[in-house]
Order: structure tokens, then C-alpha cells, then sequence
């Protein structure tokens, strides 16, 4: 692989306690590092926090990166730990700009390794058009962490036409998926202890910020709610807005995309891309008069291009989601218990 | 999606459904006996298209469902105690054993390993000579060749390490023992299809002479499932009672020889316990004495006392199909996937959890039950 950064030249290639000591070695890594790599006026002050500034409402969101494995076909945990806050402050109709960064290194990670981490987390900020302003390095003993486990909060201007909020909904709103689902968890699926299996899947994450903005601009206050359908996947995000809003939610199996080497991968692990996560996809539930548009132009977006109304808010059945299948059965589809195991036979 | 597409048509479902409306012109009962077709056709909501007159009963054929207590006690005790590598299939480490499940003893610290394939704790063996690596070896006929070889592999390659707990069970017995409760109402069976693909189709012309029915050798897709079941309703209209195959893309008479071969070379039948239903003659597999080291049961000599069942699970009953999970006074309330009292609830392939998962709208009070849990 080859960085767009190469390495600094350093006097150690692993990461050793020393580093987290906040001492000589501490500092020599972050300013080997982490302060070149991710310049920007706010991260230079070197100070405890940084003082921003905002002039309206402003969203915050926190989340932890703790995936296995580290390095996955199509990204890393660096980019994941970007796209993932960037896309939770876009789910809250925010502009995001600013975020902190939070690492937990285990003793023993290559020096190669965290480089590559880091370079990946300077390109995907700038892809969101982020700014890391702060931040933190702590080192456990080796089998305390599984590499590195990082934690990034965010800050965003909240869009001025946004009026996100699940007490907009109501039935009659149309459902939309912005993407194929499931593809991220099978990729990382596919790349486990004992579960490896030959494919050419990627995971899907990406910043949805961009999209997000150009439909606030467009649609406004007829976009009630985004959810970004990370973990537990579009069933578990579905049922929460459900039980969150006391409406019903309809759904049609044929008209959620999901790729073809996904629902392969799915039906030969038993798994129900349902339940299966994302990172590069997210739910809108607009009002039904803007439906077709919000489709529209959500395709000729980035990350858009398989967007799909998949069903609809309706008075019935409320707190629960009823899927019909593909051949016309209809049946409820209930929140996940525990971890999606794979079936026997 | 190629060759399944077709078999989830939604033309061809209709024209299905259409005929069995058209075919059936009285009551009747049939077994279902595999978890993967109850799971199929309640997942897929077909259960709600069949002509009221057609009830479909869920059988025992969910492997996870029927292995024993007293074996998933014994894996826990092999993992927690005897320090031992414990893989398993997924679905099987979240069954509650008496005190705890397998995921329960990996979250106490145990190395509970979830693999698809025994070949992958072939080669966990083989990376750490120093631990014993035990695979869980549960299943229908179906996961016997791929069980079976990795015992033939672990002892080509003079692996000391290695063995399987092995709780195999077999299908036609278990036919058998439904058909002799003398509370059975089944008119007829749809076959395992996966389970023929190995063994072939011989061993069920016994069970259509002696009791008379129909049996359809079916497949898991809907358009497979409802095509198995308009051909038993079929011969059940003109009183006829035959052995047919409805999954001939995959099934074929004499099955595969070669993968039953394998199975000889490694296991021997044995009667054997069926979790909620008791011992069935004749209707197990289990390490053959001359491969004693590659039997984690005999190699540990792990002897547990055997724990009683939970008294309000009637998971005997519904795996007898002599009655529905919701019938249970326990289903959606006590028990529950999150808390399971029985078996059945835990695997997706357990009628109980298909139930609970794949509630259908019109016909379930699990709705209701599940919104005033909100």
C-alpha cells in the first residue's frame, strides 16, 4: 500500500507505554505525527481544548470505533472513526465542522500501522470537510485493546431549513434508502476468524454530509427524519422509529437494494441483510408530496445512486414493522436479540 | 441470484397458491419436517397464502432444537474447566444449557470460538498444538460429511489435539417417532431436501408402506415449498400414498455415495437423545470406538449429572408438532429469544423463534404482545 503521506522518520516502530505517559516519547509522537498530519489552526494552539465559535444551533454527537479487524476491504477504523460522527451530526440535519480525536493505542501496535490509520483519518476529514481541533492518546497493555480502539465527537452547525425530529412523523411519510444495504457487515463479515470467505466486497463508508446538505438546500423541512443505519442495521433503525413515534411502518422487500454479492453472502451465512450494518447509508423519512423528488435528485448524488423508496408510515399496526415479502406474505419484522448468529444448516 | 430468483417468483407463487386453492377440497394436516422450511415459510409469510383447509405442522428437524441438555453442559464444562478451544456453529452457543449457555461461558472468560466449517478448528489445531481444540458436531445427516472429514483430516495430518463432540441425528427416526405419538394428526411429510441430497431417497419408501402417506422430498425456496406441498396434497385428494421428489435439481435417488461413505468411515448409529422428546432407537451418530481420540466424550470422559428440563417448556410438544408455539402459555411472555425457557426458541430454524420473529400480522397475537411490551 502505498501512503499519500509517507512515514516520518522515527527512533521507534512500535508503540510502547512510554507513549501514553504524556512525557518526551508522548511527544514525540504527536508531533512526529499526529499535529503535522492533521494541521489546522484550532489543532495548532496545542491547548487543552479548542475555543470555537458558532452562531445558531449547534449539533454535538459522540461514538466509539472498536472494529475487528482494524484494516477491512474497501477502509480502517481512521476513516470509519470520521465518516461515522460525520454521518451521525448529517443525520441531525447539521453541517458537520468540527471533531476530536481520541485514541486508545495498545502496546505493540507497528508505528506502520497507526501511520496509515492516521493518513486515513487526515483524508477522510478532508473529504467531510472536518476539522480535527482536539484531542487524546492513551496506551494500554498489550491485550488490554485489540490495536487501537478511537473515539470521535463531533460539531456541527445545525442547516438552517432543517427540522429533523421524530415527532414529524406521521403516517403517509414515504421511507427512503439512499443505498444497498448490508454491504459494509458482510465485507467486514467476510474478512473474520473463521468466517473468511473469497469476495471482492467493499465496505461503503463514506461521508453522507455532502448529500445530506444538497437535500436540506432542496427539501428542507419535508425531510422529518434521517437515521443513519449503522449497527443492528435498517430493521433495528425502522423498529426504533416505530416504537420512538407510536406509527406503523410498512416496508416492501423488492424495493430494498441490496447488492448481489451481499444477499449471496447472506443467504450462504443465514444472515438477513436487514440486520446487517452499514456505514455508508442512510433512512429518510420525507413527507410523501416531495417523495419522488427527494429520489430523484438523491440518485444523481454521491453515494445516492441506488436510492429507492422502500415503504411508508402508516396509522396501523403502531410501534411495529410489517415487511411484505417478496411473494406477497406479509409478516412483522421484530428488533435483533443479542448478535445476528449464522444458521446450521 | 442466479437459480433462486426462479424459485421466489411472485407469478409462479401465485399460480401456486391458485392450484392448492383449486386442489384442496378437505382438511388436511402436514409435517414440515425441517427447521429450515418452517423457518422458510413463515419468514417468507406463505403460511398466511395456503388455503385455510392446508395446516402445516412444524417438525423436530432444527438440530440445535434437539441436542441435549446434558451435551451442552458437557461443551461448557469442556470450555469453562478443561480449558479447551470450544468451536461451535453459531446459533448453537446462545442455547441455554442448565446453568448457562456457550456464549454465557465465552463472556466469562471461556475460548468460545463461533466457526462455519469444523475444517476452520482443523486448522485451529493445527496453529496451536499446545490447546485441545473440541468442535461442537451437532446436526442433521447434512453437517455429518463436512464433521466426518474433519476427523479423517485431524488424523491424516497426526493431530493429538483435535476432536469433535459429536450429537448427530438422524431424520427418517425421527419421522418414526411422530408417526408412533399416538396424539399425531400428520397426513403427510415434506422431506428434508438438504438431508436427501446425502442420503438419498431409499430410507423414507419404508416409512410411506407402513403408515401410508405421502412424502415429498422438498426444497426451502417458496416456489419449492409450495410445489411440495400441492404434490402431497395431490396424492392425499386421490387417497394415493408415494414417495416423490419435488427437488430434483438438487436430490438425487442414491443421494451422494461418496460423502456417505466418508460418514461411515467415522461415525456408527447409536440410539440417541432428543432434547424435549427422549430417546429414539436407531436415530443418532455417534465417533466410531477405533477413532475414540477424536471423541471429545470419550477423550475428556466427561460425565455430567444429567439437569431437568425447564417444567413449563412444552418444547416436546411443538416439536412433535402436536402443538403450535403460540399455543404455549410461556411463548412471547416468559419465554422469549432475549430469555429463551427452551431450545426452540433460541435457534432460527426453532419453530418458537420463527414464530416470535417472523410474527405473521393477520394470525398473531405476538402483535399485541410485543406492543404492550413497548
Amino acid at each position: 500500500m502505498i501512503l499519500s503521506c509517507p512515514m516520518p522518520k522515527l527512533d521507534f516502530d512500535v508503540i510502547t507505554l512510554g507513549h501514553g505517559s504524556g512525557g518526551i516519547l508522548t511527544h514525540k509522537l504527536l508531533e512526529a505525527g499526529v499535529f503535522d498530519l492533521l494541521r489546522n489552526p484550532l489543532l495548532d494552539t496545542h491547548h487543552d481544548g479548542a475555543m470555537l465559535t458558532f452562531g445558531g444551533p449547534v449539533a454535538f454527537t459522540t461514538d466509539s470505533y472498536v472494529i475487528t479487524p482494524v484494516f477491512f476491504p474497501g477502509g480502517n477504523i481512521g476513516e470509519l472513526a470520521v465518516n461515522g460522527t460525520v454521518n451521525d451530526l448529517a443525520m441531525c440535519g447539521a453541517i458537520p465542522r468540527y471533531l476530536s480525536l481520541s485514541f486508545i493505542l495498545e502496546e505493540g501496535l507497528t508505528m506502520t500501522e497507526f501511520w496509515q490509520v492516521l493518513v486515513s483519518i487526515k483524508e477522510a476529514a478532508e473529504r467531510a470537510g472536518v476539522q480535527v481541533v482536539t484531542g487524546d492518546t492513551k496506551v494500554v497493555e498489550r491485550g488490554k485493546g485489540d490495536k487501537l480502539f478511537i473515539n470521535t465527537s463531533g460539531l456541527g452547525e445545525v442547516h438552517p431549513r432543517a427540522a429533523i425530529s421524530s415527532r414529524r412523523v406521521q403516517p403517509g411519510d414515504k421511507i427512503i434508502v439512499s443505498g444497498p444495504v448490508a454491504t459494509h457487515g458482510i465485507a467486514i463479515m467476510s474478512v473474520r476468524e473463521g468466517l473468511a470467505f473469497d469476495t471482492t466486497l467493499e465496505s461503503d463508508t463514506a461521508p453522507l454530509n455532502h448529500t445530506v446538505r444538497a437535500l436540506l438546500d432542496e427539501f428542507g423541512s419535508g425531510i422529518h427524519l434521517l437515521r443513519d443505519p449503522t449497527r443492528g442495521g435498517v430493521a433495528t433503525v425502522l423498529n426504533e422509529i416505530a416504537r420512538d413515534t407510536k406509527t406503523g411502518v410498512d416496508i416492501r422487500q423488492a424495493a430494498i437494494p441490496v447488492l448481489d454479492e451481499v444477499m449471496g453472502a447472506c443467504e450462504l451465512l443465514g444472515l438477513d441483510p436487514l440486520y446487517v450494518a452499514n456505514e455508508g447509508v442512510f433512512l429518510a423519512l420525507v413527507a410523501a408530496e416531495v417523495a419522488d423528488r427527494f429520489v430523484g435528485m438523491l440518485q444523481s448524488l454521491p453515494y445516492g445512486e441506488s436510492a429507492a423508496i422502500i415503504g411508508e408510515v402508516v396509522a396501523a399496526h403502531p410501534g411495529q414493522v410489517v415487511l411484505t415479502s417478496r411473494i406477497g406474505g406479509r409478516r412483522v419484522v421484530n428488533m435483533l436479540v443479542g448478535e445476528q448468529l449464522p444458521r446450521i444448516c | 441470484m442466479k437459480h433462486l430468483t426462479e424459485y421466489r417468483s411472485v407469478e409462479l407463487v401465485e399460480q401456486y397458491v391458485a392450484e392448492l386453492h383449486r386442489t384442496a377440497t378437505r382438511p388436511w394436516t402436514l409435517m414440515e419436517v425441517c427447521g429450515g422450511q418452517t423457518h422458510s415459510l413463515v419468514k417468507n409469510g406463505l403460511l398466511n397464502l395456503l388455503p385455510p383447509s392446508i395446516t402445516m405442522v412444524h417438525g423436530p428437524g432444527c438440530p440445535v432444537c434437539v441436542t441435549p441438555l446434558n451435551l451442552i453442559d458437557k461443551a461448557v464444562y469442556l470450555a469453562e474447566e478443561r480449558g479447551v478451544m470450544l468451536c461451535s456453529f453459531g446459533d448453537m452457543i446462545r442455547v441455554p444449557g442448565s446453568q448457562k449457555s456457550l456464549l454465557d461461558a465465552k463472556a466469562a472468560g471461556a475460548d468460545v470460538r463461533i466457526l462455519y466449517s469444523p475444517l476452520e478448528a482443523v486448522r485451529l489445531a493445527r496453529e496451536n498444538p499446545h490447546r485441545d481444540v473440541v468442535f461442537f458436531a451437532v446436526g442433521f445427516e447434512t453437517t455429518a460429511p463436512a464433521n466426518a472429514l474433519s476427523v479423517l483430516q485431524a488424523r491424516q495430518l497426526g493431530l493429538k489435539n483435535y476432536s469433535i463432540l459429536a450429537s448427530h441425528v438422524l431424520v427418517p427416526p425421527a419421522m418414526e417417532a411422530v408417526m408412533q405419538d399416538a396424539d399425531t394428526n400428520i397426513q403427510s411429510f415434506l422431506a428434508a431436501g438438504h438431508v436427501c441430497a446425502i442420503m438419498g431417497l431409499d430410507e423414507y419408501l419404508p416409512l410411506v408402506r407402513r403408515y401410508g402417506l405421502p412424502i415429498v422430498v422438498t426444497g426451502f425456496e417458496p416456489v419449492d415449498l409450495l410445489q411440495g406441498i400441492l404434490m402431497a396434497v395431490r396424492q392425499l385428494e386421490r387417497g394415493e400414498a408415494r414417495l416423490e421428489n419435488q427437488y430434483v435439481r438438487v436430490v438425487r435417488p442414491e443421494g451422494n455415495p461418496e460423502a456417505r461413505r466418508i460418514i461411515g468411515q467415522v461415525f456408527e448409529t447409536v440410539d440417541r437423545e432428543w432434547r424435549g422428546i427422549g430417546t429414539i432407537p436407531g436415530s443418532g451418530w455417534a465417533v466410531r470406538p477405533e477413532l475414540a481420540d477424536f471423541d471429545a466424550d470419550k477423550k475428556f470422559a466427561v460425565t455430567i449429572a444429567k439437569a431437568p428440563e425447564c417444567p413449563d417448556c412444552i418444547a416436546g410438544l411443538v416439536l412433535k408438532g402436536i402443538k403450535k408455539p403460540h399455543e404455549c402459555s410461556q411463548f412471547g411472555r416468559a419465554c422469549t429469544p432475549e430469555r429463551p425457557l427452551g431450545a426452540p426458541m433460541v435457534s432460527s430454524e426453532g419453530a418458537c423463534a420463527a414464530y416470535y420473529h417472523f410474527a405473521s400480522v393477520e394470525t398473531q397475537d405476538v402483535a399485541s404482545l410485543q406492543i404492550s411490551k413497548l
